[in-house]
């Protein structure tokens, strides 16, 4: 059994999905679709069929199935790929979405950087209309309409969390909502809507194709499929892998040729620096989980300077609603700028992970509460290195 | 700005206002389009988007200030923008940073005096195995050396020239090359 490409870059035949879930009733599509116990690939890795059970369950005519193509995570660009090369798939997949939950408006939030893609997408649309993959009474099946729009980002990596994504396509500034309500209940113009990552629906159509049995034969037991690897950094072939979930870092470095690594980042900024004595851990939601960033820092790397340039990412990014994000990633920044001076004395910095601990803990969405991680795992596995820095030496 | 160049946005934003709809989940595809066409979102802009919309103006500026593709100051009518995180930064971005500061004379959130040009930093452009990279508007470049630098950007310029000449000859003057020699 071949362990690269298994699912999504495997050849099966375009559709199969999509004319399969039309014989099926949507209630027994979402069922199929939980024995393949999948889980969202965006990163947090909630289970897909408990989103598409609620919103199919949600009262109401007007139901939406949005396609989170806000690939926005450092080091992440599977997304771009699959929009890229297997547009149709996506379409597929959220298509078999809108007949899961009864939804007939679709719409995918293409991130702004990515407008490159919005005229290829449009064609593909256009083409699936013709062929009345879209649009009303799709393939025959009475009361089956369903179409997709494109809504471009401006710009905001907060956008990727599914309710200031659901703020910005209303409109508004991208700043998350206080949950519950739930999209699932209350989404898109109040109305019951799932938003899912592009990768997820292309599984999605992938386990409608081939069976939830077919699919769990790959993963783990908790992470069951394949997953997107977007590997860049210090190694021979960066690009895009897919292989199954749980594989372990050490085999992946081995795929990707970067043997020798110093560390790896694990889930891109909001993720975890994981150093090279830890590298039987597997990649999966059970022990160190991504949404596919996978950065690799060879031996000559500084660890302070990743961190701060995920810190000035977090700076940047933090969408200013709630105070531990807005402030205490300025603080952790300027933490860091203390030890590459120098000047940072250990009762500090003390200080500063527990205030990590505290965002963790105390932030409003997914990019408070993970913003810390990368400054934290660095500050825990390379002690050594970031502690006791001469200051930098300017020339007179 | 003046009464006929007012007249002539709010034309633009009447038009945007009938493709997108006037409603609020219409706004960030209009700004969007006010942005691309006139490179600005200035006051007058975010009033008039306000009255089509129906909505309080300050609402307009407390969306366009939160997103970074969206500015209230004008930009060059080719946005640079390259990307800082850290793929890219381990791939040398700094030295493209430099080339692209000295080839267009300016820092970094600075626009070029003849108002051509905008230089910028981007967050992670998706193109991480293949960087440094860079956007020139909507497109795209990856694997930049600083040599491509100086290509880029002539390519860019060669742009100005040929839209500068579109607009002096207009319709029905005989072929581009006829109007160039011109």
């Amino acid at each position: 059994m071949s362990t690269r490409n298994p699912i999504l870059f495997n050849d099966i035949p375009a559709e199969s999905g999509l004319r399969r879930a039309l014989e099926m009733h949507p209630l027994d599509i979402v069922a199929e679709v939980r024995a393949s116990g999948l889980k969202g690939r965006g990163g947090a890795g909630f289970p897909t069929a408990m989103k598409w059970q609620l919103a199919a369950a949600a009262e109401g005519a007007t139901k939406y199935v949005v396609c989170n193509a806000d690939e926005g995570e450092p080091g992440t660009f599977k997304d771009r790929v699959l929009l890229s090369d297997f547009a149709d798939l996506v379409f597929e997949g959220m298509t078999i979405a809108s007949l899961a939950i009864g939804a007939t408006g679709g719409i995918v939030y293409l991130r702004g950087e990515y407008t490159y893609l919005v005229a290829h997408l449009e064609s593909v649309l256009a083409r699936r209309r013709q062929a009345n993959l879209l649009g009303n009474d799709i393939l025959g099946r009475k009361d089956w309409n369903f179409d997709i729009v494109i809504h471009l980002g401006s710009g905001a990596y907060v956008c990727g969390e599914e309710t200031a994504l659901i703020e910005s396509l209303e409109g508004h500034r991208g700043e998350p909502r206080n949950r519950p309500p739930f999209p699932v209940n209350t989404g898109y113009m109040g109305r019951p809507t799932i938003v899912n990552n592009v990768e997820t629906l292309c599984l999605a159509a992938r386990v409608l194709a081939r069976g939830a049995t077919w699919f769990r034969q790959y993963g783990t037991h908790a992470s069951t499929g394949s997953k997107l690897f977007s590997v860049s950094g210090d190694c021979a072939k960066p690009g895009v892998y897919e292989l199954p979930m749980g594989i372990t870092i050490a085999d992946l470095l081995v795929e990707v040729g970067g043997l020798g690594a110093k560390a790896v980042q694990v889930g891109g900024a909001s993720g975890h620096c994981v150093p090279s004595r830890l590298f039987d851990r597997t990649l999966a939601f059970e022990d160190a989980p991504t949404g596919g960033s996978i950065i690799i820092f060879g031996q000559q790397r500084d660890m302070l300077a990743v961190a701060r340039n995920f810190m000035e990412f977090f700076v940047d990014e933090s969408c200013g609603q709630c105070t531990p994000c807005r402030y205490g990633n300025s603080v952790l920044l300027d933490g860091i700028e203390r030890l590459e001076k120098g000047t940072c004395s250990i009762r500090h910095l003390n200080e500063l992970k527990a205030l990590g601990e505290t965002m963790e803990l105390a932030s409003k969405c997914g990019l408070g509460q993970s913003a810390p991680k990368a400054f934290l795992s660095i500050i825990e596995h390379f002690h050594d290195e970031v502690l006791g820095r001469e200051p930098p030496h300017f020339a007179a | 700005m003046l009464p006929a160049q007012q007249a002539r946005l709010a034309a633009d934003i009447a038009e945007l206002a009938d493709h997108h709809g006037r409603c609020r989940s219409a706004l960030l595809p209009i700004l969007q389009g006010i942005q691309r066409d006139h490179h600005q979102i200035s006051d007058f802009a975010m009033q008039e988007v306000a009255r089509q919309l129906d909505i309080h103006p300050v609402e307009v500026y407390g969306v366009v200030t939160f997103y970074s593709f969206l500015n209230t100051g004008r930009e060059g009518r080719m946005v640079v923008r390259l990307c800082r995180t850290i793929s890219c930064d381990m791939q040398h971005k700094d030295r493209i940073a430099r080339q692209l500061e000295n080839d267009l004379g300016i820092k970094f959130g600075d626009t070029t005096s003849d108002g051509r040009f905008t230089l910028q930093w981007a967050h992670c452009l998706g193109m991480c195995d293949q960087g440094p990279a860079l956007l020139v508007n909507d497109q795209v470049f990856t694997r930049v050396n600083c040599e491509q630098v100086h290509e880029i950007l002539e390519n860019c310029r060669k742009t100005f020239t040929a839209s500068g000449h579109v607009l002096t000859t207009g319709h029905g003057h005989g072929t581009a090359k006829e109007a160039f020699a011109r």
